[in-house]
């Protein structure tokens, strides 16, 4: 076991998929010569060089495009975009194109394509670098959309995207970049099918993922001093969506929260809950919870900012209501 | 505008108008089948552009990639593909060459290095990017192909994608076909600058003004541009000066533009005056002629009723094909 930073592990998993394979390569903005806006691809020019590590202009739409393309003639794209907020600019090729071209030419295509991109707010960054809309995504039939939250899984699960036939959308937390886990490299791909019990427990349900995970797993651990044991579920995995994982846990615990770092109007939480409702209504002693970002822009302040996202103490308010 | 004629053989001159023969006729029997009901959604003609893509498909080699666009018809047939797989698609059947999902506006055809048709304007300049880059990493030495309008020249990704494709180097033929309306405005009221070929050379990718109307200068250029793509020297861009006789789709009632401009433009018909080239230097006799036109006639009546005696696609598949099984 190595330790290492979510930030490495990505290189890490970058690194070996690019030394197995020569069709695997690297493009978005500044991941060459500046190593990445978040650092992430630190090094790799050095060692690949400029043909497979390749610095774009700011053109998010053509470079996702050109990565399709790319895919569609039998290379392995990996294309970074610096954050989600910047991937709306692509949001044309990403739908109309990665997602529709395998339906629409009646499986003709393949487009073995990923996509890599910072989300989430937490490090003062305003309104348009700091949201999450990993939930636009999920909304779209034809695409994958993984969600690491931890330092294995930001390894495991790049691996494991290199490997699928069809378009993988990663959503990297920002703020979890800088955290170190343990991991073991020489391990291969991680499962992307399932959804994972991060903290085992029989008094309530959480359900979470991505940035909003160690969140969770703090709530977990002062709701135990007070005598309530969470079960935490990490996600991992928005599209497909692992019900069964969720609605296994509930039929424990009877009750669940859902912490979502996107707007609660018509966002991820709401799928969730109404999917326990359509699948395990029975199962429930009460009304699904859900703890989500405020539906305003991200402000700036520290203290605005705080207010705005789901906080620790949020859950475990949350979790308190619930089983009160 | 240069017109170089290509060196003209006889087999090669009936070669040609019988492929743009076929496109217009195939086109003139969807119109119908479209008024009867049996094609559906929208269908847009290239009746008056046959000139391009016949002439261009004649200098892109198999081995190429091919991107286009919703009005893709005339550059599925020039590519070789079947006319029955394309008359089943606008069918919207099982044995369409996209499975009857896609229609008329999506064809595609990966056995043929044809990409597909797209249909948000500009949609298909960053795939092609991609496909060339995919051939510059290789180290192959195929070209892709990208037919899109004027209409295109507008968006974003038209500039977007010039630039990269010159700064990579990519080996990426661009094939403008300006017929002067982006669906019902024309091209000076939306683009402040009318010169497609001078908004290339400002991305440094080298142009050249066709006479789209004139199969023999569109092989002509298609073949200079593609060999100097071919031969490394990075993206060029045709603008192939074209008119469409029919409306922008059949929803057209045509309010954009003056009877008398469109009769200007009929007067140049690609295929008529090329017919007439042929009959005068003798490379082709009345015969010829009509021998042609019962042959393409036989052709689509077979596509016709091979898309009406195909299967409808199985409603259970409806989830079919939206990720790899």
């Amino acid at each position: 076991m190595t330790k290492m930073t979510y930030r490495e592990a990505v290189r890490s998993a970058l690194r070996s998929a690019m030394r197995a394979d020569e069709r695997v390569f690297l493009m978005g903005e500044d991941v060459g010569r500046y190593g990445g806006a978040f650092a992430v691809s630190h090094g790799l020019l050095e060692e690949f060089g400029l043909e497979r590590i390749r610095d774009t202009p700011l053109s998010e739409s053509t470079f996702v495009g050109a990565g399709i393309g790319a895919a569609i003639a039998g290379m392995r794209p990996i294309v970074e975009i610096m954050t989600v907020n910047f991937s709306l600019l692509a949001m044309d090729q990403i739908l109309n194109n990665a997602a529709t071209l395998r339906y629409m030419s009646g499986g003709q295509i393949s487009i073995p394509m990923v996509v890599r991109m910072a989300t989430g707010g937490g490090r003062q960054l305003a309104a348009q670098h700091s949201h999450s809309l990993e939930v636009w995504y999920a909304h779209i039939p034809g695409i994958r959309v993984l969600t690491p939250a931890t330092v294995a899984d930001a390894r495991g699960m790049l691996l494991a995207a290199l490997q699928q036939p069809d378009p993988v959308f990663i959503f990297e937390h920002a703020t979890l970049y800088p955290m170190e886990g343990e991991v073991d490299e020489s391990t291969g791909p991680a499962d992307i099918d399932h959804a994972a019990v991060r903290r085992a427990g029989d008094g309530v349900t959480i359900v979470t993922f991505g940035g909003s995970l160690p969140k969770c797993l703090s709530a977990g651990e002062q709701l135990a001093e007070a005598g309530i044991e969470a079960e935490v579920i990490d996600l991992r995995t928005l599209r497909p969506l692992d019900m069964p994982a969720v609605l296994a846990s509930i039929e424990k615990t009877h009750r669940a929260v859902i912490v979502d770092e996107s707007w609660r109007s018509f966002g991820l939480a709401a799928e969730v809950s109404a999917r326990i409702m359509e699948e395990g209504f029975d199962l429930l002693d009460a009304p699904v919870s859900r703890v989500c970002s405020a539906e305003v822009p991200m402000p700036y302040a520290r203290h605005m900012e705080d207010v705005a996202l789901p906080s620790v103490a949020a859950v475990v308010q949350a979790v308190r209501e619930l089983t009160g | 505008m240069r017109t170089q004629p290509a060196a003209v053989t006889r087999e090669h001159s009936i070669e040609l108008l019988r492929g743009m023969l076929l496109i217009r006729r195939f086109e003139e029997k969807a119109a119908e089948l479209y008024q009867a009901g049996k094609i559906r959604g929208f269908l847009h003609l290239y009746i008056g552009e046959e000139a391009v893509a016949v002439g261009a498909m004649e200098a892109i080699e198999p081995t190429d990639a091919v991107v286009t666009t919703y009005r893709d018809h005339g550059h599925a047939l020039a590519r070789g593909m079947p006319a029955d797989g394309l008359m089943a698609e606008m069918y919207g059947k099982a044995t369409g060459c996209s499975r009857g999902r896609g229609g008329s506006m999506h064809f595609f055809d990966v056995s043929r290095r044809f990409y597909g048709g797209y249909a948000i304007v500009g949609g298909g300049l960053p795939i092609a990017a991609g496909i060339g880059l995919a051939s510059k990493m290789r180290g192959d030495s195929d070209v892709t192909a990208c037919f899109f309008g004027d209409g295109a020249v507008a968006e974003g990704e038209f500039h977007e994608t010039l630039n990269l494709a010159s700064l990579w180097h990519l080996p990426v033929l661009f094939l403008c076909e300006n017929n002067l309306y982006a669906m019902g405005t024309a091209l000076e009221k939306a683009q402040s600058e009318t010169d497609i070929a001078a908004k290339a050379t400002s991305y440094r990718v080298p142009s050249e003004v066709v006479d789209g109307m004139d199969v023999l200068a569109v092989e002509g250029a298609t073949r200079r541009a593609i060999n100097a793509v071919r031969g490394g020297e990075g993206p060029f861009l045709l603008e192939l000066r074209t008119y469409r006789f029919r409306g922008h789709s059949m929803a057209d009632p045509e309010l954009y533009r003056e009877k008398s401009e469109v009769e200007r433009w009929k007067e140049r018909d690609p295929i008529t005056n090329f017919q007439d080239y042929l009959l005068d230097r003798e490379l082709a006799a009345p015969q010829d002629i009509e021998r042609m036109e019962a042959s393409v006639a036989a052709e689509i009546d077979d596509a016709v009723k091979f898309a009406e005696e195909s299967p409808w696609e199985s409603a259970e598949e409806v989830t079919r094909d939206v990720m790899t099984p």
